[in-house]
């Protein structure tokens, strides 16, 4: 798929590039293009043929035009936080970064809503809310670093999305680039837009169907109040049945989150957010609206967590120690870097009351290929976040660790949910989208592409797999006793 | 209430068929739609007895049914658990199924701030053109695996697949919930509106008729008491009904004869002193009896125009740009190669 030879005319596309742009915004030399070999998944390194920093959206257009004419591969990319690979570069290919598109165009307090440049990070918007009482929903844990732009293409999520959703259903408007070099607008400053919602299809998109080069959210209100109560468990079945039971007496959370025993004694071990190094589960259940209702809501959930079987129950006693018991779930990435040399983060999606089967499932393959899994849970909308221990300089442990984690997300699509819910499949899960989807749903996903981008040069070779990559995965992946495409001929 | 039954394999059959000999089909419902958006010529293909509940799991938020099921079928079911559809889908008639109501994305006085019925769907299977049987999405919360072509089905009318079964996200109802009456003109309710989404204030529903503006307010009992006493304004006994008549357009403003014409504009955009109009969605949605076609007014207002009811039916969506037309083109012909899956209902070219 990456070709080692240069591309023919690749002499002829940096001085094309050289004629629109600035010379410090196209980066050709071995020691520049460097950087930009790799993104959060630095297990995928690839150097790019031609990196471009276009400053202007007009020198977004000059670039797809060319890169359009010369028939080369285009990659987007924000700040390069992503955790599959969706912004690995083509070796033949450009890789178009937005990070000099970094201006807050405008906040409107009245319409509650920022139009910003594709490369603003996602908590500068917030900050830039801040003065008018507002602020931006989604917050995905990298949100001091990652983009908005990245944000779209990922359609990215955050410990708050259960209450406030996903970035796109706090998206308005998108200004897009086409594979031609045209600028589109989608959606509207309205609530909705004539026509197919292209602006929810854009969303998640990864980058294989436009180039994102303004977005306009939707900005809410901040909380009057935000509380947080943490819940400890001698059981992970107890604390997800405790899930259930605060949802199920009307309470939406702002935000639910769940760690593991091994999460939790990697995280306390790292900022000693005072949790219970020897409970099995914490729930961290935080609750925000009107200093009434918050009030009001904390000694329903206390109820329910008690009746649940916690065995301790904490409210934090002011905003420091809310933010303490944040610190020590925002920090669980970190935390298990620091007790292992590698770890590796899979995103999978399951119906909420198949939990305790699938904690059990992991643990016992945990156990048979002999690498620990620390599990962190977005509990509230069913997001899991098995963090898997290895060390990447022992021979085969990485090639054991992505057969694991392969093996996990097949877990997660048994029981009805999904192999990513917030990463992206990017390249890392495309082997995952053969064992998710037949060969009729990948079809229609490339029909969908091709709509966009005939060719195929917006970031090819991620997201959906073509039926032939599956038919060589298929011959590793056996689903229900059944192979996937039997139609397909095997090698 | 009708049995429920699974009429998948005979109705993809009909669509291979129609495929093959490349006639179009105009899907039906209950048909209680079936005057918001362009006629469509074509064989009936009824999805009426495709219907009943596949799962419901109120700890999980999510139900899934078969599309053919009436909409108040869903809403009760959901009622006894104390839950509901958050986005409030104008019915249009007792008919009223899932399918309807998703394929054309319809959103109560909620919508501003609970999310339009797109922001809800999870899932969906449906028949694409090719009478392909299709799954996409599912019953989580969170899943970007593929593109989001299910999100994509809600407003297409059908004219991108036959949908079969939706998955949505369902909320609890509020334990309480009023609805306040302001004496405020329309100019000055729209700012109110504004100034107070800005605010975290437990607002679900803002409008003016034309005479007053009306507020729900909807959440726990403290919440709900507290802002009561800040906006200040008269409470109305029958909150529930007025919203009803406001969702299914049978306020007194809406019986007056004449083209009705929904503006979709920017929350906060001007408020004219004429003509006579009906403002929901906290500004975000303005209803005009008009008989001049108000297409232009709405796009330099930044906002585009249906013609909702009455007039001419030949033009009911605002037109798209050459160039999104030409995407919108693409993209039908990705799912519908031979343009049989509800040709025209939304413009001649789709």
């Amino acid at each position: 798929m990456n070709p080692t030879t240069p591309h023919p005319r690749r002499a002829e596309l940096i001085q094309g590039l050289l004629e629109w742009l600035p010379a410090d915004a196209v980066l050709y030399e071995p020691e520049d293009l460097r950087p930009y070999e790799c993104d959060g998944l630095s297990a995928y390194r690839q150097m790019p043929m031609v990196v471009v920093l276009p400053k202007t959206v007009e020198e977004v257009q000059v670039v797809m035009r060319l890169a359009h004419r010369f028939k080369v591969p285009v990659v987007a990319r924000g700040a390069g936080t992503g955790l599959s690979g969706g912004a690995l570069p083509q070796a033949d290919g450009l890789l178009l970064s937005l990070a000099r598109l970094k201006s807050i165009l405008a906040i409107d307090p009245v319409a509650r809503t920022a139009r910003v440049q594709p490369g603003v990070r996602n908590l500068a918007i917030s900050e830039a809310a801040r003065p008018y009482g507002l602020y931006y929903a989604p917050d995905p844990s990298s949100q001091i670093a990652c983009t908005i732009g990245g944000n779209v293409a990922e359609n990215s999520g955050g410990v708050h999305c259960l209450k406030y959703g996903l970035t796109v259903h706090n998206v308005l408007k998108l200004e897009v680039v086409t594979v031609e070099g045209e600028r589109l607008s989608l959606g509207a400053d309205a609530l909705d837009a004539p026509g197919y919602d292209l602006l929810a299809l854009l969303n998640g998109s990864e980058g294989l169907l436009a180039v994102v080069v303004e977005v306009t959210v939707r900005l809410l209100p901040l909380p009057e109040r935000a509380q947080v109560l943490l819940a400890a468990f001698d059981d992970v079945a107890k604390a997800g049945a405790a899930v259930g039971a605060i949802l199920a007496a009307g309470i939406i959370p702002a935000g639910l989150e769940m760690m593991d025993n091994l999460a939790i004694r990697a995280a306390e071990a790292f900022v000693q957010a005072g949790y219970p190094v020897d409970a099995a589960a914490i729930l961290l259940v935080e609750l925000d609206g009107t200093n009434a209702e918050v009030s009001e809501q904390v000694m329903q959930v206390r109820e329910r967590l008690i009746a649940s079987g916690a065995r301790e129950v904490r409210t934090a006693r002011d905003e420091a120690e809310r933010q303490l018991f944040w610190k020590g779930r925002k920090a669980a990435f970190p935390a298990v870097g620091r007790i292992s040399p590698d770890y590796y983060c899979m995103d999978g999606t399951i119906p909420r009351r198949r939990l305790p089967e699938v904690l059990s499932r992991i643990a016992a393959l945990s156990q048979e290929y002999g690498l620990p899994v620390a599990n962190v849970f977005h509990a509230g909308d069913g997001n899991l976040h098995p963090l898997i221990l290895y060390d990447a300089n022992r021979p085969g442990e990485l090639e054991r660790t992505e057969e694991l984690g392969r093996r996990i997300l097949e877990s997660c699509i048994e029981v009805g949910g999904t192999i990513t819910g917030e990463h992206g499949v990017g390249v890392e899960k495309l082997a995952g989208m053969c064992v998710q989807f037949g060969a009729l749903e990948l079809a229609q996903f490339h029909a969908v592409k091709a709509a966009f981008d005939p060719a195929g040069l917006l970031n090819p070779g991620k997201a959906v797999p073509t039926l032939h990559r599956c038919a060589e995965f298929g011959a590793m992946h056996v689903h229900d006793g059944q192979l996937k495409f039997p139609e397909l001929p095997r090698f | 209430m009708l049995p429920a039954a699974d009429l998948t394999e005979p109705l993809a059959e009909r669509v291979r068929a129609a495929h093959a000999a490349s006639t179009p089909l105009a899907i039906v419902g209950g048909g209680s739609k079936s005057w918001l958006g362009r006629p469509v010529q074509g064989g009936v293909l009824d999805l009426s007895g495709h219907r009943g509940i596949v799962s419901y799991e109120p700890t999980e938020l999510v139900l899934s049914a078969r599309t053919g099921t009436p909409l108040a079928e869903i809403e009760a079911i959901l009622a006894e658990r104390g839950q509901c559809l958050a986005f409030e889908p104008p019915h249009y008639g007792v008919s009223a199924t899932l399918g309807g109501t998703v394929a054309c994305n319809l959103s109560g006085p909620a919508r501003p701030y609970a999310g339009a019925c797109r922001d809800f769907i999870l899932g969906v299977r449906l028949i694409n053109g090719r009478g392909e049987v299709l799954r996409f999405g599912g019953e989580v919360m969170k899943n970007v695996a593929g593109y989001d072509l299910s999100r994509l089905m809600a407003g297409a009318q059908g004219t991108l697949g036959v949908l079969l079964e939706v998955s949505l996200k369902v909320l609890p109802r509020p334990p309480a919930e009023l609805t306040l009456a302001l004496e405020l003109e329309a100019a000055t309710a729209v700012a109110r509106f504004n100034a107070w989404a800005g605010q975290p204030l437990p607002i679900t529903a803002a409008c003016h008729d034309g005479e007053r503006a009306y507020v729900r307010l909807s959440g726990a009992e403290s919440a709900v008491r507290a802002a009561r006493q800040r906006l200040g304004g008269e409470v109305i006994e029958a909150g529930a009904t007025f919203w009803q008549s406001v969702r299914e357009l049978t306020h007194g403003f809406f019986q007056t004869p004449g083209v009705l014409w929904r503006l979709s504009l920017p929350p906060a955009a001007p408020v004219a002193a004429k003509p006579h109009q009906f403002i929901d969605w906290g500004g975000a949605q303005r209803w005009v009896l008009s008989d001049s076609e108000l297409w232009d007014q709405a796009t330099g207002m930044g906002g585009h125009a249906t013609r909702y009811r009455g007039g001419s039916r030949d033009r009911v969506f605002q037109p798209l740009s050459p160039v999104l037309l030409a995407l919108h083109r693409r993209l039908k012909a990705a799912f519908d190669p031979k343009g049989i899956l509800n040709p025209g209902r939304l413009y001649p070219e789709l």
